[in-house]
C-alpha cells in the first residue's frame, strides 16, 4: 500500500494519464467524460493561483473564456487551422492573464476576489457587445473539425473516442507542464508566498513578481482548457465567461481537494458526474449538489482526494 | 434626446429608489462580514426567501404590514439556525470555507422554494394604499417606491440606535474590534455572533418583502442581486455600515444615470465603478485596509 | 426488407456479421427489429423558463403517446428521451451530444432559447440528425446557421413582431418607443416591428436597450415618461416581460400609452398576474381560447385536458406537441427513420396539429403559420385559465417571412 502511494507520488503525471487514458470506459457517455477532462484542466490551472499561491478569483472564467473564444474566431472569421487557432487562443489568454493579474495583485484577501469578479465581468461584457465577432447572446457558431489531421496521421473529430484521446493529448502536456512547475525551485517559492508572503518577500523574493507569473501561467492552463472546449462543442457559448463558471473552478477545486495535484480533477469529476447523473432522476438536482457540497465543506474539509491522501499519510 | 432638469432629477430620484434596496441588501452582508468575516453567498437566497414568505404571509392575512413585521422574523429564525449548526463549526477555517457553504445552501433554499411554490414564481401586487403614481413636480414616480425610500431610511435608522444607543450595540461594536479581548471580558462571544447573523438576515428578508411588489417574485430572483450586492459590499468598504449605505445610493445613481445616457452599458456601469473604486482604493470607501489577507 | 428503414437495414448486416463470431449476437436482432424511434428532447426543466418547458415536455409526450396508440409506424414504436439543458448551451450541446453518441436517437425536437437552440442544431447538423427547433429565433433558419436538417416549427420574431405591428401601429398611433432586451432575439423583433412600420408611417423615438435578464427597469422609465410615446413596445420574453410590464405600470405609464410585447406568453401572464398585464396586447403562437374559432385547437385541447387533469395547454406546450407530431408524421411518410429521408418528407408536410394549416418554407424549413394577437384581461375572467381576450388571427402567410434570399438562400428549390 504505502509503495504504492509512493510509485504514484513520485509519478504523479503518469499516473494522471494512465487513469485517464481508461477514463471514458467508466464514464456513461464521451461528451461527459471530454467536459471532466476540460473542467479538470480548468480547475488545475485555477489551483494554481487558489491552492498553491491562496489567492482567490472569481474572474477565471475570463481566462477560458477569452481561450475559447479568440480559438474559434481565428477558425470561424480567420479560417485559421485548428492547431493556430488553439495556439493563438492560449497566448490570448495568457495576455489577459497579464493584464487582469497587474490589476489585480495590488489587492489583498476578499478585495482580490472582488477586483477579479469585476475585470472578468468587464471582460464578458466585452465579449457579449461585440456581436460581429462573437455572436453575442446566441454564442459563436460554425467552429468544425472535422478531421484533425496530425503530420499523415488523419483523425475523425466527430467520432467521440478520437476526439477524447486528442484532447488528452493535449491535457497530458498541459499536466506534465504544471508538474514541472510545481518541482521546480520556483514551484518552492509560490508556495512560500501562500504561506506567508512577508517572510518570503523578506527572504529577497519578489513577491509581486511572483505572484503575477503564476497569474499568468494559471491563465495559460484555463486558456488551453477553453480553446480545447471551443473544439470539442464546436460553439462558444457567452456563459463560458461568466462569473458562475469562475465559481464552479472554485468549487471543484474545493471538492477534490485544493493544493493537491490530483484534487482538482476528482473535483470536477465527481461534479460533472453527480450533476449529470441527478439530472437524470430529479429536476431538483440543484438541492443534491447543494446538499452534498454543504456535507463536504462541513464534514471533509480537505475535499475528497485531500483527505485520501491524509488517510494515506497517516497508515505510513 | 433632449435631456430636461427634471428628467434628469426624476432619474436620480429613481437612482435613490434604486439604491435604497442595494443598500439595505448590503447592510446585512456587511455586518455579518464585519463581524464574523464570513461571506455570505446564500445572502441573496434570504431575499428571495423573504420575498415568497413575504407573499405567502400577504395572502393568508391579506395585510402587508402584518407580513412586513413577520417575515423578517421568520427569515431571522432560519438564519440563527444556520449560524448555530451551519455556518458555526467553519469557525477557524478561513474566509473560504464558510464562503463555500452558504454557496451550497443558497442551492438548496432555491430548491427548497422551487418545491413550496412552484417553479414559475408567483405574482405579486403593490399594496392598496401605495398602488398608483404620484406627481412630483419633475414627472410621476410611483408611491411604493418612495415608500422604499422611507423604509431604508427607518431600517437604517433604527439599527444605528440599536448599535451606538444600545448596550448590546456596545457589545456587537466591541466583538467586531476585537473578539478576543471580548472573551476575556466575560462576554459569550459565540451568541453575540449568532443574535448578528440572525439579524444580517432578517434584514435580507426584509428587502425580500419590500422588493417583491416592484419585481417578479421566482425562485432564481436573488442569484442576480447577489453579484451586486457585493458590489455595493465592496465598494462601500466590506464590514462598514455608513459605506454600504453610501455605496448603494451611488451604485443606485450610477446605475439610473448610465440607464438615462447608455442604457446598454447600464449593467457594466456598476461592476466599472467597482474596478475603478477598488484599483485606486483597495478597501473601498470605509473598509480596514489588508482585511483577512 | 424493402420496408425496412435504411440504418435499420445496416445495423443488421453489421450485426448479422457478427453473429457468424457470436451466437448471442442473435438476441440483439430480435431486439432491432423491434427497436423505438428514440427522439430526444433537451429542454431548459430548471432554470427561468422552466414553467415553459414542463410543459413542452407534456405536451410532446401527449403527442407520443397518441401516435404510439394509433399503431406507430408498422409496429415500431416512438420514445421520448427528455434531457434537462438548464437554459446553458454549453449543457445543451453536451446533452445533444449525449443524445446521439449515446442513446443514438434518430432525431433531435426542442430547446427553449435563441442561444441553446443555435448551439443544439450546431452539433445536430454537423452530425446530419435532423432537429425541430420549438424556439423562437430568426438566426437559426439564416443560411449561415441552417441545413437541411434543420427545421424550425416555432414561429420568428420577425413573423410574430410583425403581426402585431401589423395589428397595433393603425389602431393606437405612430410614436414608439422599444424597451428592449439587449441580444439578438430582441434586436430581431424589433426589426420586425420597424419592417411592419415602415409603410404605415410608424416613428420609432427610442430603441433602449437594456440587460437581458434586468430585475429593475425603473431607471429606463422616466426617459420613456418624458418621451410621451403612443405605443410602448416591450421587446423582451419571459420573466423580463413580467418584471418590465409591472413596473412600467408602477410608473403610471399606461396613462395615454398603449403597451405592447410581441410575444405575450400565456406562462408569463400567470406568474405576473392580472394587474402588471393589465390591457397589454401581443402576439403568440396560440392561445387555448381559439378553439372555438379553430377545430384542431378544439381537438388538441380536448386531449390535453384529459390526459393532464383538466389543464389547458400553452403556447410553448403547444409547440412541443406540434415538433414532436411532425417529426413522426413524416416517419411515415418516408416510411424511414434515417433523418435525411425523414427531412425530406417533412418538406412536404401539410399538416394542422392544433392552430389550422402550416407547412414548411422549402428554402429554409421555417413553418408558416398563424399568429394570434391577444389581449390581457383583467375582468369578467370565468377561471384561472381565462387570461386572453383573442382580438385577431393573422392567417398563415409566405408573405409576412423575410425572402429566401434576405435569408442568404441562393436558390428556392
Amino acid at each position: 500500500m504505502r509503495d504504492a502511494f509512493e510509485f504514484v507520488r513520485r509519478h504523479r503525471v503518469a499516473a494522471v494519464i494512465a487513469f485517464l487514458m481508461v477514463f471514458p470506459l467508466l464514464m456513461p457517455y464521451h461528451a461527459l467524460a471530454i467536459n471532466i477532462l476540460l473542467f479538470g484542466l480548468f480547475a488545475v490551472g485555477f489551483n494554481l493561483l487558489f491552492g498553491y499561491t491562496g489567492l482567490l478569483s472569481f474572474g477565471h472564467a475570463a481566462f477560458l473564456g477569452v481561450g475559447s473564444y479568440l480559438t474559434g474566431i481565428a477558425m470561424v472569421h480567420g479560417g485559421w487551422p485548428w492547431w493556430a487557432a488553439v495556439v493563438l487562443g492560449v497566448v490570448c489568454a495568457g495576455v489577459a492573464g497579464l493584464v487582469i493579474g497587474f490589476l489585480a495583485i495590488r489587492t489583498r484577501g476578499i478585495y482580490f476576489s472582488m477586483v477579479t469578479l469585476a475585470l472578468g465581468q468587464i471582460v464578458y461584457y466585452a465579449f457579449y457587445k461585440a456581436e460581429r465577432w462573437t455572436g453575442g447572446e446566441n454564442g459563436l457558431r460554425g467552429i468544425q473539425v472535422p478531421a484533425v489531421e496530425i503530420g499523415s496521421l488523419r483523425l475523425d473529430f466527430l467520432n467521440p473516442v478520437t476526439k477524447y484521446y486528442v484532447i488528452l493529448a493535449f491535457v497530458a502536456l498541459a499536466l506534465w507542464f504544471v508538474s514541472r512547475v510545481l518541482a521546480s525551485p520556483f514551484g518552492a517559492v509560490i508556495e512560500a508566498v501562500r504561506e506567508n508572503d512577508r517572510r518570503a518577500a523578506a527572504c529577497g523574493y519578489d513577491v509581486a513578481r511572483t505572484k503575477l507569473l503564476v497569474f499568468v501561467l494559471s491563465a495559460l492552463i484555463c486558456g488551453l482548457a477553453g480553446a480545447l472546449r471551443a473544439l470539442h462543442l464546436s460553439i462558444v457559448p457567452i456563459d463560458s465567461l461568466h462569473y458562475l463558471l469562475s465559481g464552479q473552478a472554485v468549487m471543484m477545486c474545493l471538492l477534490g481537494g485544493m493544493g493537491t495535484f490530483f484534487g482538482p480533477f476528482v473535483g470536477a469529476g465527481v461534479f460533472l458526474t453527480l450533476e449529470d447523473v441527478v439530472t437524470v432522476f430529479t429536476k431538483h438536482w440543484m438541492a443534491v449538489v447543494g446538499g452534498v457540497f454543504m456535507f463536504f465543506v462541513l464534514f471533509f474539509p480537505s475535499g475528497i482526494w485531500g483527505t485520501v491522501i491524509k488517510r494515506l499519510e497517516r497508515v505510513r | 434626446m433632449e435631456i430636461t432638469p427634471s428628467l434628469l432629477a426624476l432619474q436620480l430620484v429613481t437612482g435613490i429608489a434604486l439604491g435604497a434596496v442595494y443598500a439595505l441588501l448590503a447592510i446585512g452582508l456587511s455586518l455579518i462580514f464585519g463581524m464574523l468575516t464570513v461571506v455570505n453567498f446564500a445572502h441573496g437566497a434570504f431575499f428571495m426567501v423573504g420575498a415568497f414568505i413575504g407573499l405567502y404571509f400577504m395572502g393568508l392575512t391579506g395585510n402587508f404590514w402584518f407580513s412586513l413585521v413577520l417575515t423578517p422574523l421568520v427569515v431571522g429564525v432560519l438564519g440563527l439556525v444556520t449560524e448555530r449548526f451551519l455556518v458555526r463549526p467553519l469557525y477557524g477555517r478561513g474566509i473560504d470555507y464558510p464562503l463555500l457553504l452558504t454557496f451550497g445552501l443558497s442551492w438548496v433554499l432555491i430548491e427548497a422554494m422551487r418545491v413550496m411554490f412552484g417553479i414559475e414564481g408567483i405574482p405579486s401586487s403593490t399594496p392598496p394604499e401605495l398602488r398608483g403614481a404620484v406627481d412630483l413636480g419633475i414627472g410621476f414616480f410611483p408611491k411604493y417606491r418612495l415608500f422604499l425610500i422611507f423604509a431604508t431610511a427607518v431600517v437604517v435608522l433604527a439599527l444605528w440606535l440599536f448599535l451606538e444607543k444600545t448596550r448590546y450595540g456596545l457589545i456587537v461594536r466591541a466583538g467586531s474590534r476585537d473578539g478576543e479581548i471580548c472573551k476575556v471580558l466575560g462576554i459569550d462571544i459565540a451568541r453575540v455572533w449568532l443574535v448578528v447573523f440572525g439579524i444580517g438576515t432578517a434584514i435580507a428578508g426584509l428587502s425580500g418583502v419590500l422588493a417583491a411588489p416592484t419585481r417578479a417574485v421566482n425562485p432564481e430572483m436573488g442569484i442576480h442581486v447577489l453579484a451586486e450586492s457585493f458590489v455595493v459590499t465592496v465598494v462601500g468598504g466590506m464590514g462598514s455600515l455608513p459605506g454600504a449605505v453610501l455605496a448603494g445610493l451611488l451604485v443606485g445613481i450610477v446605475f439610473s444615470l448610465t440607464s438615462l445616457f447608455a442604457p446598454d452599458l447600464a449593467e457594466l456601469s456598476i461592476f466599472v465603478l467597482m474596478a475603478v473604486v477598488l484599483l485606486l482604493r483597495p478597501q473601498g470607501f470605509f473598509g480596514k485596509a489588508g482585511l483577512m489577507s | 426488407m424493402s420496408h425496412t428503414p435504411a440504418n435499420l437495414r445496416r445495423r443488421r448486416i453489421v450485426m448479422a456479421g457478427t453473429a457468424v463470431a457470436a451466437a448471442p449476437a442473435l438476441f440483439n436482432i430480435a431486439r432491432a427489429q423491434g427497436a423505438a424511434i428514440k427522439i430526444g428532447f433537451p429542454v431548459p426543466l430548471t432554470g427561468a423558463f422552466s414553467a415553459e418547458a414542463q410543459d413542452q415536455v407534456r405536451a410532446a409526450e401527449l403527442a407520443v403517446k397518441e401516435w404510439n396508440a394509433a399503431g406507430g409506424h408498422k409496429g415500431q414504436m416512438a420514445e421520448l428521451l427528455v434531457r434537462d439543458d438548464k437554459l446553458n448551451p454549453g449543457e445543451a450541446a453536451t446533452r445533444t451530444l449525449e443524445l446521439i453518441e449515446k442513446d443514438k436517437v434518430n432525431f433531435v425536437v426542442g430547446s427553449l432559447s435563441a442561444a441553446t437552440q443555435l448551439s443544439i442544431n450546431a452539433v445536430t447538423k454537423e452530425r446530419k440528425v435532423l432537429f425541430n427547433s420549438i424556439s423562437q429565433s430568426d438566426t437559426i433558419n439564416e443560411a449561415k446557421d441552417w441545413s437541411l436538417y434543420t427545421f424550425h416549427e416555432a414561429l420568428n420574431p420577425h413573423l410574430t413582431a410583425g403581426a402585431v405591428g401589423r395589428y397595433a401601429f393603425p389602431k393606437f398611433g405612430k410614436k414608439v418607443v422599444y424597451l428592449t432586451a439587449d441580444y439578438a432575439y430582441g434586436h430581431e423583433m424589433v426589426r420586425g416591428f420597424q419592417r411592419a412600420g415602415a409603410g404605415l408611417g410608424v416613428q420609432t423615438l427610442a430603441d433602449i436597450r437594456h440587460p437581458l435578464g434586468a430585475a429593475d427597469y425603473s431607471a429606463f422609465l422616466p426617459r420613456i415618461q418624458a418621451l410621451k410615446p403612443d405605443i410602448l413596445v416591450l421587446c423582451n420574453f419571459g420573466r423580463d416581460l413580467v418584471n418590465s410590464a409591472k413596473q412600467a405600470t408602477d410608473f403610471g405609464l399606461k396613462q395615454g400609452t398603449k403597451i405592447i410585447a410581441p410575444v405575450l406568453l400565456y406562462t408569463s401572464r400567470q406568474a405576473g398576474g392580472a394587474d402588471a398585464f393589465e390591457g397589454i396586447l401581443g402576439g403568440t403562437s396560440y392561445y387555448w381560447g381559439m378553439e372555438d374559432k379553430i377545430p384542431s385547437a378544439k381537438k388538441f385541447n380536448d386531449a390535453f385536458r384529459k390526459a393532464y387533469g383538466g389543464a389547458v395547454p400553452s403556447d410553448y406546450g403547444a409547440l412541443g406537441y406540434a415538433g414532436i407530431r411532425s417529426v413522426l408524421q413524416a416517419v411515415k411518410d418516408a416510411d424511414a427513420t434515417d433523418s435525411t429521408r425523414v427531412s425530406i418528407a417533412l418538406r412536404q408536410l401539410k399538416y394542422d396539429w392544433y392552430k389550422g394549416p402550416q407547412s414548411y418554407r422549402k428554402c429554409d424549413h421555417q413553418s408558416v403559420q398563424s399568429v394570434v394577437i391577444v389581449e390581457s384581461k383583467s375582468k369578467n375572467m370565468k377561471d384561472k385559465n381565462d387570461v386572453f381576450n383573442v382580438l385577431a388571427i393573422e392567417a398563415a402567410d409566405e408573405k409576412n417571412l423575410r425572402t429566401c434570399e434576405e435569408m442568404g438562400h441562393k436558390v428556392t428549390t
